[in-house]
């Protein structure tokens, strides 16, 4: 339950802080979420994770699908050397996921230092 | 324990945080970027976006309404000029914002801010010639006067209205991948841009190389290297038409034989000319009476030809307010429309290709350049500091001297030439104070051939065939600029300048200019060649096409009953003209009998080829590599000689001069060889090469013109941005011919106007509206214009709200 509702709540914090503040209000999210509920490290990191994968790699494939992957064909091949815009997907889901993954560990490990 | 397991956590998640939010690993800082609420994603625009919207000004002085139709093309209804122009720099803003930018620092020599220091010659080169010098001049000019003083304010207005409400998810892509932020938008900003197409049309200059040539070749030959008029000419204004004499006789120095054309007067190697702008920048116009169309109605055509680039260089709108009812395209950077027709009157362009851009050698007293010898005493020069500003690196600084002439171009620490000290300023008309703008004014809102007319004398840089028709009947052109009025041979060559003899010495009124209101012809065109043929009485060198004028002027000749439709399949005709005169020397030279088995295959493709370079032709390709064969074997040696590597007579001088005489013209020998080589000789070796590179582009499949040509359309930062690019179109036509698309070069806008009681019109560009790459109006007409289709250009009349065509509104309100 715990875990669930840090995902939930590190997806949700990380959306609304993110239509006002720089990208990297996802590290603060995490790291709060995963100081205020207490989960096994393991846990908090899996859970800021999979929260950042659902969100930014949600976001972007349906961004990315209501455009018909016009400009994610063409970044891919700028940024990836390879046209395919699932890569970019993927690799924007994978960079928000390690981001708030550490940060949510970072908060899990800190809170059990007291 | 746990502390160090918190602490190496937490430098994990710092560091990895730094990195992708930094450009300290990465080319660009992927956390912002990838980030789907700032970055990159925000740029994928839906493709069923809807562009309705509602927006609040407190600049307005009214309310206004901007309705755009399904090509997005928005047609701007407001009460007054100022809220009109607001609203095209808003709307500029929002859809070519990065471009404009961009351009604008490009004119002002400011790229290396944004690239770094690959950038810093091409930087040195813009302010060198001064065309941030000459946007200041023209900007003191244009805010003196208080229409444009309030057109450039209001423009200016709505541009930063756009980049106040600019958010870092809304940049466009180009900033988020260079990693900068646009600065606010000024009157100078737009003046620059009008001062950069000076330079793309009114720029270019081969003083320098001529000069090289002189001094091998001596000028009397110049005389038939590069005649003033070629045989077969037909000019803008037709031949033997009776020109007045000239009113404005200049007198050439008493020294012009010895220190001008007798003398050397440039020093050094190999030249490194800083960039200039692309030969070709051409176009085609005209317009043809009543009497030979099918309605009635006279029409007008018009296809500038700019280097193609995305996004494009026009950004198609239409004016409604109390004053003006005006439709076409706009420059991205500038208010009002340049290109287009209103209720009245139909107007297009295209480049004179006269030189006004001549380069005089001074004498500066030392490498302070604080004092240059004129008019036997040294004088002050005006030194200008300029501050090149580089990416992640230090400023560098360039010490300019202007003299009575011109900024100094070239000197010690910018040389013209390897090992050359010469100094050499430049005199340039664009430098001179003019208020370009105006003549928009006046003529987007003109009624008839009167209105026309008054406009034009506002019209000073760069030098334009204007076509005009009216609703009335009228057709007309004019050659209209501020024309040095020249000496035999002024400035065809770097002049000496240590006095003011060789200066200019006045100007060619306009009523001098040649122009015609056409009453019995039946049509008016201009498409880059000369105005008008010997008997015009001043000496008016440029860089003039010759066959594109000669076979747009045939061809309407031979029509009747014309529609819309016919003109434009006229403006897709890909008829070869040069190679209908150059071919018969091919087939005239080569031996049938002693080509190989594959000589003989090419043979036939070229002698039954149709003379149209359609994109199935091979013929076309065998003729262009053939020809261009030929041109390399009968000039190089020369001029690899004399030193001159980017400059050689044109296509049409070799032709007629072969057509003229074969056996007599001394340049087919090789002097590089004891032999004498004729004619034959030298056509027969350019063919065994053709053969050998046709069979090559056989192997590739690409021997067809479509496919060899390749016209591709890149994105304005280059072949880097490929992914942004469109590339390898299958297009037909080429140089010279009137569908004058080459590889990267080409009709820039195609309209055809019927100027009848409503306005008929028929466009297309080769890009889109949007600049945005991510979106599906970026290049949204590319196939329609590759294919030779037009759009049916939404006119909204006066009073008219609805249609449907229209798909969206943006309210403008006052707030």
């Amino acid at each position: 339950m715990k875990f669930i509702v840090s995902v939930l709540l590190v997806m949700l914090l990380s959306f609304v802080a993110s239509l006002y503040l720089p990208w990297w209000i996802i590290a603060v999210v995490a790291f709060a979420v995963g100081a205020f509920i207490l989960q096994k490290p393991y846990l908090a990191f899996t859970a800021g994770f999979i929260a950042l994968l659902l969100l930014w790699g949600g976001l972007a494939w349906f961004i990315s699908s209501a455009n018909n992957h016009i400009l994610a064909h063409k970044i891919s091949i700028l940024v990836v050397q390879n046209d395919s815009p699932f890569t970019l997907i993927f690799i924007t889901a994978l960079a928000g996921a390690l981001v708030a993954g550490a940060a949510s560990l970072t908060g899990s490990l800190m809170r059990r230092l007291f | 324990m746990r502390i160090v397991g918190f602490f190496i956590s937490l430098s994990v998640t710092v560091l990895l945080v730094v990195l992708l939010g930094s450009k300290l690993w990465l080319p660009l800082p992927l956390g912002s970027f990838l980030s789907p609420q700032h970055g990159v994603w925000q740029n994928a625009e839906p493709v069923q976006q809807q562009f309705n919207d509602e927006l609040l000004f407190s600049s307005l002085q009214s309310d206004a309404a901007v309705y755009f139709d399904e090509r997005l093309v928005p047609h701007i209804v407001a009460e007054s000029d100022e809220d009109a122009y607001f609203i095209q720099g808003y709307l500029h803003a929002r859809f070519r914002l990065w471009q404009m930018e961009f351009q604008t620092h490009a004119a002002a020599g400011r790229v290396s801010e944004i690239v770094g220091d690959i950038a810093v010659d091409f930087d040195k080169g813009k302010r060198r010639l001064g065309l941030q010098y000459a946007a200041e001049n023209m900007l003191k000019e244009a805010e003196a006067d208080p229409i444009t003083k309030s057109m450039l304010d209001s423009y200016t207005a709505g541009v930063n209205a756009f980049i106040s409400s600019l958010t870092e998810s809304a940049l466009p892509v180009e900033y988020k991948l260079l990693g900068y932020e646009p600065e606010k938008w000024n009157n100078l900003k737009t003046v620059l841009f009008v001062k950069q197409m000076s330079q793309t049309l009114a720029g270019f200059s081969d003083d320098l190389p001529m000069s090289k040539a002189k001094a091998f070749f001596g000028d009397k030959a110049m005389h038939i290297l590069f005649p003033q008029v070629a045989d077969s000419l037909d000019p803008v204004i037709p031949r033997n038409t009776v020109f007045p004499p000239a009113s404005v006789a200049p007198v050439a120095p008493a020294s012009k034989d010895s220190l001008y054309l007798q003398n050397d007067t440039i020093s050094g190697g190999r030249l490194m000319e800083a960039e200039k702008p692309d030969k070709n920048n051409g176009s085609n116009n005209w317009a043809v009476s009543g009497a030979k169309t099918q309605s009635g109605s006279p029409i007008l055509c018009n296809d500038p030809h700019l280097t193609l680039s995305l996004p494009s260089v026009w950004y198609e709108l239409q004016l409604l307010t109390p004053s003006m009812n005006v439709y076409g395209v706009s420059f991205p950077g500038a208010p009002g429309v340049i290109i287009g027709f209103n209720e009245n009157i139909a107007f297009g362009f295209t480049n004179s290709e006269r030189d006004v851009l001549d380069y005089y050698k001074v004498k500066l007293k030392d490498d302070s350049k604080k004092q240059y010898y004129f008019d036997s005493a040294w004088v002050d020069t005006r030194l200008r500091i300029e501050e090149i500003k580089i990416k992640n690196k230090p400023a560098v600084y360039d010490t300019v001297a202007y003299t009575a002439f011109g900024p100094v171009m070239y000197d010690k620490s910018f040389p013209a030439a390897e090992g050359s000290t010469d100094a050499l300023a430049v005199r340039w008309k664009a430098h001179d104070a003019s208020n370009e703008l105006l003549l928009w004014h006046y003529l987007d809102r003109a009624a008839n051939y009167q209105d026309y007319t008054n406009a034009l004398q506002y019209f000073t840089c760069p030098g334009h065939n204007i076509a005009f028709a009216s609703r009335l009947g009228d057709i007309a052109i004019w050659q209209q600029g501020i024309f040095p009025a020249r000496w035999n041979r002024q400035g065809l060559y770097v002049m000496p300048g240590e006095d003011s003899s060789y200066m200019w010495q006045g100007y060619i009124p306009m009523q001098e200019n040649p122009h015609m209101l056409d009453t019995s012809r039946g049509f008016v065109s201009s498409a880059n060649q000369r105005p008008a043929d010997s008997s015009y009485p001043y000496f008016i060198n440029g860089t003039y096409d010759l066959y594109r004028g000669i076979a747009i002027n045939r061809r309407l000749a031979g029509m009747h009953n014309i529609t819309p439709a016919d003109m434009m399949k006229l403006q897709n005709d890909n008829y070869n003209t040069f190679a209908e005169t150059a071919r018969p020397l091919l087939l005239k030279y080569i031996d049938e009998n002693s080509l190989s088995a594959q000589g003989k295959k090419y043979f036939e493709m070229l002698k039954n080829w149709s003379l149209y370079n359609d994109v199935s032709e091979n013929g076309a390709t065998l003729f262009s590599i053939w020809f261009k064969n030929l041109e390399e074997l009968v000039w190089n040696d020369e001029f690899e000689k004399a030193g001159v590597n980017d400059l050689r007579p044109s296509e049409s001088t070799l032709t007629e001069a072969l057509l003229r005489n074969d056996s007599g013209f001394v340049y087919i020998d090789n002097v590089n060889t004891p032999e004498k080589e004729t004619i034959r000789e030298l056509a027969a070796a350019a063919y065994q090469r053709t053969v050998a590179m046709a069979d090559s582009l056989t192997a590739v499949n690409k021997l067809a013109w479509g496919a060899y040509k390749n016209t591709s359309i890149y994105h304005l930062l280059g072949e880097k941005m490929l992914p942004f690019a469109r590339a390898g179109l299958s297009v037909g036509g080429g140089e010279h011919i009137i569908n004058a698309t080459k590889s990267k070069h080409g009709p820039s806008w195609r309209m055809v106007v019927q100027a009848g009681e409503t306005p008929e019109a028929y466009v297309v560009y080769p890009g889109g509206q949007s600049g945005n790459p991510g979106s599906a109006y970026y290049d949204q007409f590319i196939d329609k214009w590759a294919a030779g289709e037009y759009y049916k250009a939404w006119f909204m009349k006066r009073g008219e709200k609805s249609d449907e065509r229209l798909v969206w509104k943006m309210t403008f309100k006052k707030g």
